[in-house]
């Protein structure tokens, strides 16, 4: 086994736990939710286009987000479901461009189907937007190599993950996830890195994804 | 009551590691729950288990209660069933007693906490004490179609708080504060959801003298016209001519809940012809409640109108097959068809038990759902965790806060 390469900057694991905060605002049909997706907050567009990851955390597959299930389950909306749930969330690199995605897949679907604005859900089953408020802690867990690295892996919570993979890429606008920026910068391991990017971490629960990541860096550890 | 530690096994180290981290950060900050009973309901319930964990993770919290007569209690179940949209005639001298009584205990309750945190209508008014410290309103109840003349008098109130807090999206409409979304939760090591031996379930059977010669059905609730004991008994009577089957009807009443009693004569009336119909009146005992769940079959919640409906959760909990009603905080915890049924009627809670009763393998796999999924979402570990960051938000109105 190759000696391992020790890092000048350790990798800090963060931990970030979120707040449900209500807006009051509701759509009950299509075209309410087209207006209100243009306006509300990008912290509102994050909530449901990730809520389920954490939420349903062992169960897979989800539907990707909450405007998909509302215009399927509710709606009826099959064909328009399907178009947002085929968005490719790991695609946008920003909230913004996400939020634009999903108007113009509306819109398009609005222009093609137009009594599909006839819709309406019934009293109790409206869409209410939520926005989500992210808390960012440090945790006591810091890693000089990949071995330290490797063993954090394991028992960090499932939020760290999600922290570094999904949150400090599409919210904090991050070139790549955190630790494909560390391994990469701090090792000088750009395959390492590379693996650890080029998978679409959407369509796997959180704990598989903590597998993959552990497959990834224990091969290069036995290699 | 349970160490902090001793729910590492049930939801992993680093869960309880990260309620540490927001502890610590709350060091020095005076925490002072108001509500308006020590015992009886989910609010009393949630605060006896929530305190002494909060003291543990060195979160200075404390818990007073109002006082209030009769007659306070009588003009805020009103209210209570009002908000729950609820006809109910509501005269301007009921609104004279909330106030009076409010006034006495706004001159004999001390505000010191840093986070005042006032729990459902009673307390409101303590608001006009604010100063500069924070003041959180909780609202326990399902305000989704509420009686405006009450909503509006409450108004006045919420919106000099700091931010309110409701148990589900439906509740929450635009208001001038900041308001969260938090699930209230269960304790899975308390006296009502740890685990029993079978001799417990056994006795507490025979104390009731309830035989396990066929499928029990139960529903667990105060008697209030809200839960529909009278409902679920008309559901049981029709799943009763195809299987043959018993159903218990469980609860006790609440100090604060004048009402209770009259609702339990209808009940009895209803129910005296059924010899298979058991009508309990239980003391506050938590060891029995969790018996007689476990010991039944199917668990129904068949609710009018719900806050949250923790009795969801604690059956789910306990892997049984649950039939509730679509209401309130209940379609969080169910996910039709996958962790329970969800019914909008008497016939289809009927109907739903039958298919239940009949097919006891789509039960079972039901029931073991529904437990992994309130092991995610709905443990007093979870709700911990988003109390602690509701108390971060009120010094911190950004989106994305870094607490370092």
């Amino acid at each position: 086994m190759a000696e391992l390469i020790r890092a000048k900057e350790p990798f800090k694991f963060c931990t970030r736990l979120h707040l449900s905060e209500l807006t009051g605002l509701r759509a009950s049909t299509l075209g309410q939710l087209l207006a209100l997706i243009k306006t509300i907050s990008g912290s509102c567009i994050y909530h449901h286009t990730h809520r389920f990851l954490q939420q349903h955390q062992y169960l897979s597959p989800e539907p990707p987000n909450d405007f998909a299930f509302w215009v399927t389950d509710i709606l009826g909306e099959d064909e328009l479901g399907e178009r947002l749930v085929s968005i490719d969330t790991i695609q946008y690199s920003t909230i913004r461009d996400l939020r634009e995605r999903i108007a113009s897949t509306l819109e398009s679907y609005l222009n093609e189907n137009p009594l599909a604005k006839l819709k309406f859900a019934k009293s109790g089953e409206e869409f209410h937007f939520i926005k989500s408020v992210s808390f960012i802690l440090p945790t006591n867990y810091i890693a000089y190599d990949l071995n330290e690295f490797a063993e954090i892996l394991k028992k960090i919570t499932i939020d760290s993950i999600y922290f570094h993979i999904f949150e400090a890429r599409l919210r904090l606008e991050k070139p790549t996830n955190d630790f494909s920026y560390w391994i990469e910068n701090s090792l000088g391991d750009k395959k390492i890195a590379n693996k650890i990017s080029s998978f679409d971490p959407y369509t796997c629960t959180l704990e598989d994804l903590r597998s993959k990541i552990l497959r990834i860096v224990e091969g290069k550890l036995v290699s | 009551m349970a160490k902090i530690e001793e729910y590492i096994p049930l939801v992993g180290q680093a869960v309880i590691d990260d309620l540490r981290l927001l502890g610590e950060r709350l060091k020095g900050k005076v925490i002072q729950h108001i509500n308006s009973t020590p015992v009886g309901g989910g609010v009393a319930e949630i605060l006896n288990r929530m305190v002494p964990l909060l003291m543990e993770l060195d979160v200075d919290t404390k818990w007073d209660v109002i006082k209030g007569g009769e007659q306070f209690f009588e003009v805020t179940k009103k209210f209570h069933n009002a908000l729950h949209g609820r006809a109910e005639e509501i005269t301007k001298r009921d609104f004279e007693i909330f106030m009076e009584t409010s006034q006495q205990n706004i001159e004999s309750i001390n505000t010191y906490g840093d986070i005042v945190f006032v729990h459902d209508p009673q307390p409101i008014a303590l608001i006009k004490k604010r100063t500069t410290n924070k003041w959180l309103w909780r609202c326990h109840i399902d305000v989704s179609g509420p009686n405006l003349r009450v909503w509006e008098f409450l108004m006045d109130f919420i919106v000099q708080y700091n931010s309110a807090v409701f148990s589900a999206p439906a509740f929450s409409r635009k208001l001038p504060i900041r308001q969260f979304l938090i699930s209230p939760s269960i304790d899975p090591l308390s006296d009502k959801n740890k685990e029993l031996p079978q001799a417990t379930i056994n006795s507490v059977l025979r104390k009731y003298n309830i035989e396990k010669d066929k499928p029990i059905i139960i529903q667990i609730s105060r008697f209030d016209r809200l839960k529909d004991p009278v409902g679920v008994i008309e559901a049981y009577l029709q799943v009763k001519k195809y299987i043959d089957c018993q159903l218990i009807l469980a609860g006790g009443t609440a100090e604060d809940d004048p009402e209770g009693f009259k609702v339990l004569e209808e009940v009895r009336e209803k129910a005296k012809k059924d010899p298979d119909i058991h009508i309990l009146l239980l003391p506050q005992n938590d060891i029995e409640v969790n018996a007689l769940q476990r010991a039944s079959d199917v668990i129904i919640q068949k609710s009018l109108k719900e806050g949250f409906g923790l009795t969801v959760s604690e059956a789910l909990w306990k892997s049984k097959p649950v039939v509730a009603s679509n209401v309130g905080g209940i379609p969080l915890q169910i996910k039709h068809k996958y962790s329970g049924l969800l019914c909008h009627s008497i016939e289809g809670a009927g109907f739903a038990i039958k298919q239940l009763l009949s097919s006891p393998a789509y039960a079972k796999k039901l029931g073991e759902n529904g437990r992994e999924h309130i092991k995610n979402n709905f443990l007093i570990t979870r709700h911990l965790r988003d109390y602690m960051l509701l108390f971060f938000s009120l010094y911190h109105p950004e989106d994305i806060v870094h607490l370092c």
